[in-house]
């Protein structure tokens, strides 16, 4: 580890948390439809969509119907983007003749795009046609963070208001987000992006030749756009297979700061946006807080492990100063690698600048543990927040007890019905990740996607599905995902990681904005102070070390002891 | 402070041995699914169980180590099961106490209550258990009133020690804010016609045997909410303990089931679990013992939940009788002079007023009555030379005539009045004495002798020795005192200042205090009241804790969820406490248990692992002796933690009033962290006997 790297990682954190504040304010103003700098351009244009889709702008829904307006509008995404991809031979926008992609990888690409996950089981670039990505895949790298926000925010209004049977209307929160939030923020990076040297172009291929006289094809295409939200987003579906650490999504060290920026701002925004709408930014405030601490902890975890350096290469000759560079870009260098790979992780990206695959065990060992914890530091678009509250209601609930009331958080009491839902969102997890990867450890057709023999490939097969139900979609490569059964079992991960979780989310929104708020005194619970930032940590690390632990012995950790025992398999 | 019954010893030895025997009665399957953490222990207990008599027939010389886990696994069950039985033991007595009460009686129902025909006195003889809503019975002196009820006529001394443990009877009749009866209790004197307004069997007895016994036990909404947070917990762990074994075969280790099955029951929260209902009915059991009987553990959760306390001044902030202060002489008299008048002049007064006033001369100046008893012989006797004027509503005033001089003490306005009215001499200081009495919320009294003003007496309501101390306490836990008094707004806010509440509710109608309670209740605020009148009944319905007291009326005791036996209102702050003890045992045994997996997972994972890896002995920072005994020291832990925290459980985390983030911080450092650390020390010492006794 180097002082000059711990500055970047701190300069990079310091420019997200000094614009995540303001842009919070700014995404409750938009999400609560008070005007904005962008309102004279962006009413009319909000005006007509309601009219088109038959909105009432005014009227509220209750939770099952906000939920039902977003169940719904996933399916028809699913639909869209599977008939997409299926026909892309037929439609235009497709000047490499591509085929029309196969049922089970359009299934699991599909999911994929409409639960934020990105996992990709194809090369972007020799896979989807223009049209693919730009109608299919783009389009839902604004919508589907999109759909992580309007959830965020059915659950922030439960608690901002009392005794409330609605949450809001899901097409006015979802229009709201798009037009005010994502598009004007997608813009000036997407420029920003080509200025640095990200393509940006409707050309297919090019054909290159090298030096050596031999023939290369140098596939481009619309990159810079795509790269703007998948960052801004936290979608993390490449352009190209190789993602950012390929030179067209991610050219110097300046557009990786810039990437790093776009991938976190945004969901730590929305935490200020939830201060700012209970009236108490300090409750904000304490989310961010233990965020922060998840994510720099994972990061310099990462780093430390990292700049390491790996004794097995050591013994073999290789120069151990510049760390473990195995699988990393020369021009991010360590510092700037470890901590891409704990905020594409913290949050819900899955964007990569280096292969998580070929990082140390304690390296690997960080983005999975983050992904295992639902990605909530800061956590997806939206999602964060959600994932986060539902932590904070489970703390508040064992530890609340301890000051002699019922629990209780920003006044709303946490009663049983409020346990359940709590307990169903956190179950989908052990369930989806553990049930799938002892699945796949038992079958033969799950044993020989593996990369490699031992502990490391037990990582592969844990970290696909924490990655797919966590919708992150980084990849662990070094596991072919795309079988008829990783690209079934991965979809319907990615399915429940999304749906299975945010329906529980939007009930427990439901039962918490019915709640009378109760008036707050000494006698009551703490949540913003930094006593509860460390409970909360507490109770994250415990929760999720008790459902993991033996897993996570018996992948990257004692990888670790026979990486320096020196044993390979 | 409260009386308080002595608590059952926690080792008291008859109890523990029906909690020995109850602990087996309770492995019934039906009985222990409604605990699910320790019904899924008795599911693994009987496979494992089942996997030792394998073991031991076949001869596989893994019999000891299986027989072992199984043991120490039914042990789980029972030490749960025991610490439950142990809390139910401590209620039943008090439970067998009250059924004792509870005989055959034989009840004189009026063939015609109403009087209609001429059957009206005509008694007929029935069961108790016979009699119906409506009814009207006859009591007499020495029988024992058979059901609950209303007086609708006559008066009668009561013995109400079944219930109150009090034997000094009290006096009931009909009419007004004394004519609830209880079934049980028993008429020492005179008569009573009762109205029967409870059925056999739901009397007031009989739910308070219910109540204690926790018969009719439901979970209260918390512990439904901690249980299906023990619940998901189980399923978590299970999902865990399940997958565990392809992870692990993949990594080339063989697990037994048995193995499995040992590191799911140390993950499940057996020990919160195991001790959950146990800390209800401990909770129950204390506010019992304070004489309070809560009619559902519903209320002692909205005890702690309490934000605003409603308090009756009279009887709980002041002693309820205005008492002497200070003399305040006027013109030229001296203070000496005008205390020796007054003790004079009330002397004949056996009002606590007037032997306030004798008392504080006696203070003071050392004024005795034996000193005045010389002047004149025995107060109230014929003697010419000293006339007792009793106090009287019209003349608001009373006194002594003695030697000749007229000494009277009364309403100012009175004694004005009596010696000459407007045109009376007045010292130019008395009036300014006056209104510093009304000021401050004091009432004055003026004192004359014949037609000479001597001064005013300060009368005062004193302010409980310590109350305002335990307002701040209060304070510091973030609870509103609010006093509810009858006296204006001027004496009022005196009174409130002197003992620190918060606000007040002067000159207070029952409309009052009810308005009140909904004006806290809609700003998101709980309330707990007490209250005895009929008037008071809609406002302690409307509270979210509303203490009745037993000398109250029966729609007092219906309206309330909270019944003090021994009426003293001041409990409504030991109830809070309780309650919130309650909740806070909850919390810390829960923290405590999942804090103790952690520890479980460094003895258990390492063992199970390390013939497949041997480098993951690193992660045995324990250092246990080899595999087997480092898996039977966790379950032998798991097992032992229950009945070491049995104690804690039945007497309850101390609780401290202290804001909540202190609160927070001491339980979750001890609770929190100590969970953490404890298991550490506790499974190493196990590990060290189980090697010494070569157990595994």
């Amino acid at each position: 580890m180097s002082i000059v790297g711990v500055i970047q990682i701190a300069v990079t954190l310091l420019l997200v948390f000094a614009t995540a504040a303001p842009l919070g304010g700014y995404v409750f103003r938009v999400m609560e439809g008070e005007r904005t700098l962008l309102s004279a351009i962006g009413r009319p244009v909000e005006r007509a969509f309601y009219r088109l889709a038959g909105v009432e702008e005014g009227r509220e829904q209750s939770w099952v119907a906000y939920a039902m307006s977003m169940l719904a509008f996933g399916v028809a995404g699913f639909l869209s983007l599977y008939v997409l991809q299926r026909l892309q031979n037929v439609l235009p926008l497709n000047p490499q003749g591509f085929d029309g992609v196969a049922p089970d990888l359009a299934f699991n690409t599909s999911l994929s795009f409409i639960t934020n996950t990105n996992w990709q089981n194809y090369s972007g670039e020799t896979t989807m046609s223009h049209l693919t990505q730009m109608l299919g895949l783009t389009v839902h790298n604004f919508l589907s963070a999109a759909t992580g926000l309007a959830t965020a925010f059915a659950l922030i209004r439960a608690f901002s208001r009392a005794e409330s049977k609605t949450l809001g209307n899901f097409w006015v929160d979802m229009t709201r987000a798009t037009l005010y939030l994502l598009l004007p923020m997608a813009a000036p990076v997407s420029l920003a992006l080509v200025a640095l040297g990200v393509p940006q172009t409707l050309q297919g291929a090019l054909d290159a030749s090298t030096l050596e006289g031999a023939k290369q094809i140098i596939s481009i295409g619309p990159v810079a756009s795509q790269e703007a939200i998948k960052q801004l987003g936290t979608n993390g579906g490449g352009f190209f297979n190789a993602n950012s650490a390929h030179p067209f999504e991610n050219p110097s060290a300046w557009s990786n700061i810039l990437e790093i920026w776009a991938l976190l701002v945004i969901p730590f925004a929305t935490v200020f946006a939830f201060g700012r709408a209970v009236l108490d930014q300090r409750q904000g405030r304490a989310i961010a807080i233990a965020m922060s601490i998840v994510l720099a902890a994972g990061v310099f975890a990462a780093y430390w492990a990292e700049a390491a350096g790996n004794p097995l290469l050591t013994e073999i000759g290789v120069d151990p100063a510049p760390g473990n560079m195995e699988g990393k870009e020369m021009r991010f260098g360590v510092a700037m690698t470890a901590l891409f790979a704990a905020a594409t992780t913290g949050t819900s990206t899955g964007a990569v600048n280096a292969m998580h695959d070929s990082f140390t065990p304690i390296g690997g060992l960080v983005p999975l543990f983050n992904m295992l914890l639902g990605c909530i530091s800061p956590g997806g678009v939206g999602a964060g927040l959600y994932g986060s509250l539902i932590l904070v209601v489970i703390a508040v609930f064992v530890a609340g007890l301890m000051v002699g009331r019922t629990p209780e958080y920003l006044g709303k009491k946490i009663e049983a019905r409020e346990m359940k839902l709590a307990m169903l969102a956190i179950l989908v997890y052990p369930l989806t990740v553990l049930g799938f990867s002892a699945a796949s450890l038992m079958l033969k057709t799950g044993l020989d996607s593996l990369g490699n023999a031992g502990p490391h490939g037990l990582s592969e097969i844990i970290y696909a599905f924490a990655s797919t139900t966590a919708n992150n979609g980084s990849a662990f490569a070094g596991l072919n995902g795309n079988t008829q059964w990783f690209n079934a079992t991965l979809g319907v991960a990615m399915f429940l990681g999304r749906f299975a979780y945010v329906v529980p989310v939007l009930a427990l929104a439901g039962s918490f904005a019915g709640k009378k708020k109760i008036s707050a005194s000494s006698g009551t619970f703490p949540t913003h102070g930094l006593l509860f930032v460390g409970l909360l940590l507490g109770v994250i690390v415990v929760l999720y070390l008790l459902q993991y632990f033996p897993a996570l012995a018996l992948g990257p950790v004692v990888e670790h002891f026979l990486m320096q025992a020196g044993k390979t398999f | 402070m409260s009386k308080q019954h002595p608590a059952a010893g926690l080792m008291d030895w008859p109890i523990l041995k029906g909690a020995a025997r109850d602990a087996f009665i309770k492995l019934d399957p039906r009985r222990l699914a409604k605990n699910p953490v320790i019904f899924v222990t008795e599911v693994v207990s009987v496979v494992v169980t089942g996997f030792f008599i394998r073991d031991a027939l076949g001869h596989t010389g893994a019999a000891g180590f299986t027989g072992q886990i199984a043991a120490w696994l039914w042990f789980t069950v029972l030490f749960a099961n025991f610490a439950e039985a142990v809390a139910e033991g401590r209620g039943k007595a008090q439970a067998d106490a009250l059924r004792r009460t509870r005989t055959e009686t034989l009840a004189k129902r009026l063939i015609d209550p109403l009087g209609k025909s001429d059957m009206k006195h005509v008694i007929q003889g029935v069961s108790a258990i016979d009699l119906k809503i409506g009814d009207v019975v006859l009591v007499e002196a020495g029988d024992i009133i058979p059901c609950d009820g209303d007086i609708v006529e006559g008066v009668a001394s009561v013995n109400e020690s079944a219930i109150t443990g009090e034997s000094a009877p009290v006096i009931r009749e009909s009419g007004g804010d004394r004519s609830a009866v209880t079934g049980g209790t028993t008429v020492l004197s005179d008569w009573i016609k009762v109205r029967v307004t409870a059925e056999p069997g739901s009397t007031f007895i009989d739910r308070m045997i219910a109540l204690v016994e926790g018969a009719q036990r439901q979970k209260t909404p918390n512990e439904l909410a901690l249980s299906i947070l023990l619940s998901g917990l189980t399923i978590i762990f299970l999902i865990v303990c399940v997958t565990l074994w392809p992870l692990a075969a993949y990594s080339g280790a063989t697990l037994s089931v048995s193995v499995l099955i040992a590191l799911l029951v140390c993950l499940i929260p057996t020990t919160i679990g195991g001790l959950l209902s146990a800390i209800g009915i401990a909770g129950m059991d204390r506010l019992i013992r304070f004489n309070v009987i809560a009619t559902s553990g519903r209320a002692v959760e909205a005890a702690g939940d309490v934000d605003t306390l409603l308090l009756d001044k009279t009887g709980t902030i002041t002693f309820g009788n205005r008492m002497a202060d200070e003399f305040i002489p006027v013109g030229d008299v001296v203070e000496r002079e005008l205390a020796e008048a007054v003790s004079l002049a009330s002397l004949g007064d056996e009002t606590p007023e007037g032997r306030s006033i004798v008392a504080l001369a006696q203070m003071r100046y050392d004024i005795r009555a034996p000193a005045l008893q010389a002047a004149g012989g025995v107060v109230g006797s014929a003697n010419a030379a000293m006339t007792v004027v009793p106090f009287s509503a019209q003349t608001r005033i009373s006194g002594l005539d003695i030697d000749g001089r007229a000494l009277r003490k009364g309403a100012v306005d009175a004694v004005i009045a009596r010696i000459g009215g407007a045109g009376a001499k007045i010292p130019y200081d008395f009036r300014g004495a006056v209104e510093r009495i009304s000021r401050s919320g004091g009432t004055p009294l003026a004192v004359a002798e014949n037609d000479r003003l001597l001064g005013v007496v300060y009368l005062k309501d004193i302010v409980k020795p310590g109350i305002k101390e335990r307002f701040a306490a209060l304070r510091a836990m973030g609870i509103k005192t609010v006093m509810v008094t009858g006296d204006n707004p001027i004496t009022a806010a005196a009174i409130a200042g002197e003992a620190g509440v918060d606000d007040f509710i002067a000159q207070a109608t029952p409309e009052d205090k009810l308005a009140y309670i909904r004006k806290e209740q809609q700003g998101g605020r709980l309330i707990a009241m007490c209250g005895d009148g009929s008037n008071d009944a809609p406002a302690l319905a409307q509270a979210d804790v509303g203490v009745a007291m037993q000398t109250g009326t029966q729609a007092a005791r219906e309206a309330g969820n909270m019944v003090d036996l021994d009426s003293d209102p001041t409990k409504l702050i030991e109830i809070v406490a309780i309650g919130k003890q309650l909740l806070m045992t909850r919390g810390a045994l829960t923290t405590f248990s999942i804090a103790n997996d952690v520890a479980k997972y460094f003895a258990i994972i390492p063992a199970l692992f390390v013939a497949a890896y041997p480098e993951l002995d690193a992660m045995n920072v324990m250092r246990l002796a080899s595999s087997q005994s480092a898996i039977l020291s966790a379950v032998i832990f798991n097992a032992l933690i229950i009945v070491a925290l049995i104690p804690l459980a039945l007497r309850g985390v101390r609780y401290r009033p202290v804001g909540a983030a202190a609160l927070l911080q001491r339980n979750l450092f001890i609770y929190g962290v100590g969970g953490l650390m404890a298991p550490f020390v506790g499974i190493k010492l196990i590990d060290l006997a189980v090697r010494a006794l070569h157990l595994a």
